[in-house]
């Protein structure tokens, strides 16, 4: 009978499919990594492939961030201790390293990447402790990441004829570097894989509350046979990473942090002759076109936003959804939002772990309150959260404008701001308004679009169809504010290099 | 009886138009006997800010031009500075070069031009390339331009040192505003005028005579200059770097007190070229 079906067609078309909603509904089991981490009770610094007592003889305490419990104390060194740590590189550039051939250097950093696969789950344990992303993520990214990036450079060593068509390159000597706790140790391999393989030496903090993978590769770096003096780690908090960017031994200083920090060492590094990179902040536009894949489009919106609690740099926190879809984007995006498990991050099923350090869970508790005090919508998934340790539900803003604090400030945290365009000009617009351009993203179906966008965004790195890839061959950084210079590929090297 | 020769007024070339500074200020420019030659504008901060207004309306029409089509404006400078050599090399020997040190200056000039114009459709495939990622993607890495680029020229060699810092901005598709040295500026007066007939677009290039000391803080500062490139001294450097980290803006500093031989195939390269630009890496995946 024609009416029935029609009448049947009908009530389904108006009833959609119930979402499987799964966030509480269903508890999972525990899944817990047990991996032994292999940490030790107190880290030292690692100064002339030794690890020394700082000369003041103080250590600081690296805690948890999911339990807030102490995991080791850390060396804080003094003055001193930079003192050495440069002085220990510069022999070894002047004595070893810096007369090595490279085919040597690139053994050394073959063995390093090897070693460091060997060790893979303990140290990814080792970094989810210390740092509170998801164990997953340390396991699957970071550590693998990390000896990708020794391996790659590795090859590079005895072939950086190739790396500077025309010319010969030469390296710069010993280099002071400082970087972020959101990758505490593939930002360590992004440092120092490029500048080993040109054979300069280095001096590295790593940042206060993430020291201890930076330590437990120095324990690599002994096993390797590494000359002594070649890497040095300095730890501590900002006064030591002021003495390592302002010492003056170092040819090159490289820095990965915010844009308000990278100022202050351009600042303060002002008419001396050092070379610079700076991997600074973002306030990633990741746009959706109405033709895009909307179901993968936002699962590539959480990945963007959420992935290691939005501690990265080119975080997609700014969404430009064409109006056309904006309200069915939303709809799925809170849909699948509820879905994220946020808690342990030593649970292999974990999406979302803990917020590195009670300072950076009251900032973005800051700038979250200053969004809803601006009257934006805010959503929040009615997920639990432990009871001790820092955590913060993932979080979208929607109804925002561009002039809004969450849409103008990097965040650094779970938190997305969700904005609306109507033409690709006002997309490219809204985009490219922002002192920021590290990086963006880009979904449409339409190819010849793709390409205009990449063209047209002010962005160092731009992810088509999907979000948050990286690869030692792929060179990243940003224009603008978002700092200078390039980390991986060929154009990274350029950075560590002089040209003879 | 002979003829009151016509002087010529010296104008600035900015925006595609020949303007006095707004503040219509002069500084009277002697010839290497001592004998006036002439009233140089004295262009200020303001005139500074409104040739890097000039500069950014420039800009995006510029970089879409094809590589082929800034390589042939390149050599069409080229030519109309060799048509007009004897004149330029006049006004280099007013700055007491001996006429054979100036034609020299001026041919070197016209070599740089033909060198990075040939480079427009080439540097891309040198500098750029295919990432081979662990990951079903396609992966590459291309140049652009910066933007506006602040050039700040030596005293010495005030033609040639002008074009090599000049020439591989804009080979790439980056605007400049340029201040011309400030001891010889006539030759930068005179290259504005061959400029506006080379099919350059006006704005693209955009020169100011003046003083160092009054224009360079805001060099430093103005956030919408996106690069330095500059031959200057010590306390100078300190001055721009200070300034540039305010919007981490890039800095190739050259030392004033270092000597330059500018007519050296070392004074121009495709590494001064990629000084200019920012690599844009952009990930497509593969499948169907």
């Amino acid at each position: 009978m024609p009416t029935l079906t029609a009448k049947k067609m009908s009530t389904r078309l108006s009833r959609p499919a119930p979402e499987l909603i799964f966030g509480d509904l269903w508890e999972f089991d525990p899944a817990p990594e047990s991996a032994d981490p292999k940490l030790k009770a107190r880290y030292e610094l690692f100064i002339d492939g030794k690890f020394v007592a700082p000369k003041s003889g103080k250590y600081f305490d690296s805690i948890n961030p999911a339990n807030e419990q102490k995991l080791a104390e850390i060396a804080l060194a003094g003055p001193a201790d930079v003192d050495a740590a440069y002085a220990a590189a510069k022999r070894a550039y002047d004595g070893v390293w810096g007369k090595l051939p490279g085919r040597e250097r690139a053994k050394y950093l073959y063995r390093i990447a090897r070693l460091l696969q060997d060790r893979a789950r303990e140290f990814a344990v080792a970094e989810t402790l210390d740092g509170g992303k998801p164990i997953k993520e340390s396991r699957d990214f970071d550590v693998p990441m990390a000896a990708a990036h020794f391996f790659y450079h590795a090859g590079w060593a005895d072939k950086l004829d190739y790396v500077a068509p025309g010319r010969r390159v030469a390296p710069l000597g010993v280099v002071g570097q400082v970087i972020p706790w959101n990758f505490p140790l593939l930002m360590c391999a992004w440092k120092l894989a490029p500048a080993l393989a040109m054979g300069n030496t280095v001096v590295l903090k790593p940042a206060e509350t993430t020291s201890i993978t930076a330590l437990k590769l120095a324990e690599i770096f002994q096993d390797a046979g590494l000359p002594p003096g070649v890497v040095n780690f300095v730890t501590g908090a900002g006064d030591v990473g002021a003495a390592v960017m302002n010492h003056p031994t170092p040819a090159k200083i490289a820095f990965t942090g915010s844009t308000e920090v990278g100022k202050i060492i351009m600042r303060a590094l002002a008419g001396s002759d050092k070379k610079m990179t700076m991997e600074l902040g973002g306030k990633a536009a990741n746009i959706v076109f109405d033709d895009a894949p909307l179901d993968q489009a936002v699962e590539g919106i959480v990945n963007g936003i959420f992935f290691n609690q939005g501690h990265v740099c080119c975080a997609g926190s700014r969404l430009l959804v064409q109006e056309s879809v904006a309200e069915k984007v939303l709809a799925k995006l809170k849909n699948r939002i509820r879905t994220l498990r946020v808690g342990d991050p030593m649970d292999k099923n974990t999406d979302i772990g803990a917020i590195n350090s009670r300072e950076q869970l009251d900032k973005i508790t800051r700038l979250v309150a200053a969004g809803v005090r601006e009257g934006n919508e805010i959503f929040q998934p009615a997920c639990k959260l432990p009871a001790k340790g820092f955590y913060f539900r993932p979080t979208i803003f929607s109804g925002v404008s561009m002039s809004s604090r969450v849409v103008r400030e990097e965040i650094f945290g779970p938190v997305l701001s969700i904005l609306t365009f109507r033409t690709v000009d006002e997309a490219i617009e809204k985009a490219n308004n922002t002192a920021y351009g590290l990086s963006a993203g880009v979904w449409t179906d339409k190819g010849s679009r793709i390409l205009k966008m990449s063209t047209e965004l002010k962005a160092g790195v731009v992810w088509a169809n999907t979000y948050n890839k990286f690869d030692p061959t792929s060179p990243f950084g940003g224009y603008k504010e978002s700092g200078f210079g390039r980390e991986g590929g060929r154009q990274g090297l350029l950075d560590y290099c002089k040209l003879v | 009886m002979s003829r009151l020769p016509i002087t010529k007024t010296p104008k600035v070339y900015v925006g595609g138009a020949f303007i006095r500074s707004e503040s219509a200020r002069v500084f009277p420019l002697k010839d290497a006997s001592g004998e006036f030659f002439a009233n140089i504008p004295q262009c200020t901060r303001k005139d500074l800010r409104n040739a890097v207004e000039a500069a950014a309306k420039a800009g995006p029409g510029w970089a879409k031009r094809t590589a082929y089509n800034r390589g042939q404006i390149l050599y069409r400078l080229g030519e109309m500075i060799e048509a007009r050599a004897g004149e330029m090399a006049d006004a280099i020997t007013l700055g007491g070069a001996t006429p054979a040190a100036a034609a020299r200056e001026v041919a070197a000039t016209v070599e740089r031009l033909i060198y990075y114009a040939g480079w427009t459709d080439k540097y891309e495939q040198v500098l750029g390339n295919v990432n081979p990622v662990a990951a079903p993607y396609f992966n590459f890495t291309v140049t652009e331009p910066m933007g506006i680029i602040g050039v700040i020229a030596p005293d010495e060699a005030p033609l040639l040192a002008l074009i090599s810092l000049i020439a591989p901005a804009i080979t790439s598709g980056n605007t400049v505003v340029a201040l011309a040295s400030s001891t010889q500026p006539y030759p930068a007066i005179l290259l504005g005028e061959m400029l506006a007939t080379s099919d350059l677009p006006g704005g693209v290039v955009n020169l100011l005579t003046g003083f160092r000391k009054e224009l360079i803080s805001t060099f430093a500062t103005h956030t919408h200059l996106r690069a330095i490139s500059a031959v200057v001294n010590a306390e100078e450097r300190k001055a721009l770097a200070l300034g540039a980290a305010d919007s981490v803006k890039r800095t190739h500093l050259r030392k004033a007190e270092d000597k330059h031989d500018w007519l050296a195939d070392s004074a121009q390269s495709l590494e001064a070229i990629r000084e200019t630009l920012e690599f844009k890496t952009t990930w497509h995946p593969v499948g169907a």
